[in-house]
């Protein structure tokens, strides 16, 4: 743009054009996206070509129903991921809403919406403890949320063994208010004469606002500079600490839609469910291009990464496949991700000399 | 060099009268007295462990002063918090610089003050006016940046101390505190940097410039204030002073001539 501009610039203005035909690639390079979305169209052709029912219009509706869950989880995840963070009681929450919502509803005799609002409001509150304890104490989210994570899981066992005394809460479809909430959180809209899961549409929504919060709104700049470097971006007014208390309500938010749509969908919740299940959201995001340090990732990403993995999940069963080389895959995957992450970054964050 | 020489007729931007810091009973500043005056730059001068943090803090908001008075605009002001002088347009610049090196340089010149536009839950980011304005104010400082959405990682480090610079001027800073800016930079980087220096005081701003480097402060220097241990070792305007002079009571005089001797009688082999 100075072409005409002369001696003070100190760089010659000849240089520009080569840099950017660098840029360009770099550009491309550094889209925390790109690899996931590179998997996800190898595995997409590879269970395409090997399996004719993972290729059909009902075994796409399957793996995506599977990657849908999981991906409004990974999404959240993935916010907290680049705002620093871990959860580990993530995947406990969704057991926990659910149980919630069922306990609610059955034991308490309550309007199925009440046990829904019931629930949002305890898991917000559990998001609130969370993040709390993190920004106040400064110790690592690793540990406390291990601490939470382990709470839950008695919690979950315990309290359903008081209300019920057996390990699950039956019975969530005669409650009052049911079919309103089955239709709004576990129908079937049909395509081309195939049903596919609501859920479906939840996480494309919760994937699409999580991405325009990330890179339209300020509060995403915040994500970001939280994740990167919290003192620099506290010395510039960011409010570091209220960003984090919110990315973890918002991902025990995701975790209060996902135990909602478990506990309406199958209408009956086991104390156990969603245990285990947050490690694979932080491997969803991590496929999706999140640094494990924080400050780089994407929303979109992390969406792909559930649909990989929804897609791997499906696919071995379809090909007859022992179900146990899915963790192999899952693992190979996920060190490859890594490690092509940690390429970008480098390769991003290279000084120019 | 002379620039605004002219203007000391009015009241300095800001004045030090006898500044003073303890901690417990540590003293860690006594009795500094100096003036920034719009349009010129006034050089902090010390060893390590001389006080220049302390004078940067006690400037920039974080600690209060003991003893003695700041002046703004003539008249005595007191901060309380580091957002307090950035708001009297007193701005800090410091040496890790506040940057996130993962966030393209727009979002890094904006951080913290993001511009928005829409309403209510639609309230988003202005990006295009955020990066427009980034790219402006660093043609301003006659900084071309090829690529607004390149990570603020990938510039060197005189580029980055030069965005942070200018995001300092396009946030109404009328003083600009720069905490050794050139120290971690190679030759050519610090004349860069020291080039960026004297682009502000051309645009009227008040540069405070600490450094322990009088081969850096000299060219750019309208005022030397010298610290040694906590205490003022002078305060010089621009005439006052041989960058000779400087040097030598930068490195303590005698003590260098000292060392120098003993430095060279090994090699005599």
């Amino acid at each position: 743009m100075s072409a005409t501009q002369q001696a003070p610039v100190s760089r010659p203005a000849r240089a520009d054009e080569r840099v950017a035909a660098v840029g360009l690639w770099r550009r491309l390079l550094v889209k925390p996206e790109l690899g996931s979305l590179i998997g996800a169209v190898v595995i997409l052709a590879f269970f395409s070509v090997q399996s004719s029912v993972f290729r059909s219009l009902g075994g796409v509706a399957n793996w995506l129903d599977v990657a849908s869950t999981l991906g409004i989880m990974a999404v959240a995840v993935a916010l907290l991921m680049i705002g620093g963070h871990f959860d580990l009681s993530a995947g406990v929450m969704t057991g926990t809403t659910a149980l919630t919502v069922g306990i609610v509803a059955t034991q308490l005799g309550q309007n199925i919406w009440v046990a829904i609002a019931a629930s949002l409001v305890l898991a917000l509150a559990i998001g609130f403890l969370n993040g709390w304890l993190v920004t106040r104490t400064g110790l690592p989210s690793f540990i406390i949320t291990l601490g939470t994570f382990l709470m839950l899981q008695g919690l979950n066992l315990g309290l359903t063994k008081l209300f019920t005394g057996t390990v699950i809460v039956r019975g969530i479809a005669d409650a009052p208010g049911y079919h309103s909430a089955e239709l709004l959180l576990a129908s079937t809209i049909s395509v081309f004469g195939q049903p596919f899961r609501v859920a479906i549409v939840w996480w494309l929504l919760a994937t699409a606002v999580a991405s325009w919060v990330l890179l339209r709104t300020r509060f995403g700049n915040w994500v970001f500079a939280t994740g990167g470097d919290e003192v620099a971006s506290r010395n510039v007014g960011v409010p570091a600490a209220r960003t984090t208390i919110t990315l973890f309500m918002t991902t025990a938010a995701a975790a209060w839609l996902v135990g909602s749509i478990t506990a309406v969908r199958l209408t009956s919740v086991q104390a156990n469910t969603g245990t285990g299940q947050e490690l694979i959201y932080i491997v969803a995001a991590v496929i999706g291009g999140c640094l494990l340090t924080g400050g780089f990732g994407s929303a979109i990403g992390a969406a792909l990464g559930a649909l990989v993995f929804g897609m791997t999940q499906q696919g071995i069963v379809y090909l007859n496949w022992d179900a146990d080389w899915f963790y192999f895959f899952l693992g190979a995957m996920l060190l490859l991700a890594v490690l092509s992450n940690r390429l970008v970054r480098r390769y991003a964050e290279a000084a120019r000399r | 060099m002379s620039t605004a020489a002219g203007d000391r007729s009015g009241a300095p931007l800001l004045e030090l009268r006898g500044i003073g810091k303890d901690f417990g009973s540590v003293i860690a500043l006594d009795d500094i007295s100096t003036t920034v005056r719009a349009g010129q730059v006034t050089c902090v001068l010390g060893d390590n462990g001389a006080g220049k943090s302390t004078l940067i803090k006690v400037l920039s908001g974080v600690h209060r002063p003991t003893r003695g008075e700041l002046l703004l605009d003539g008249q005595p002001v007191t901060f309380g918090a580091p957002r307090e002088a950035l708001d009297a347009g007193i701005a800090t610049v410091y040496q890790d610089l506040a940057m996130i090196p993962l966030m393209a340089i727009w979002r890094n010149f904006f951080l913290g003050s993001e511009p928005t536009t829409g309403w209510g839950p639609f309230r988003r980011f202005d990006s295009a006016t955020a990066k427009e304005v980034t790219r402006r104010e660093l043609g301003a400082m006659g900084i071309d940046i090829r690529d607004p959405d390149q990570p603020v990682g990938t510039l060197s480090g005189g580029e980055r101390q030069s965005v942070a610079i200018a995001r300092a001027v396009h946030f109404g800073a009328r003083v600009l505190i720069l905490d050794e800016p050139t120290s971690a930079l190679g030759v050519k980087q610090a004349g860069v940097v020291l080039r960026y220096i004297a682009q502000a005081r051309d645009r009227g701003l008040g540069v405070v410039f600490i450094t322990h480097n009088p081969h850096h402060a000299h060219p750019v220097g309208d005022r030397f204030l010298l610290l040694n241990r906590g205490r003022s070792m002078g305060d010089f305007a621009k005439g006052e002073l041989s960058r000779e002079q400087l040097t030598g009571m930068m490195a303590g005089g005698d003590e260098l001539t000292e060392l120098a001797e003993e430095l060279e009688r090994p090699s005599g082999r």
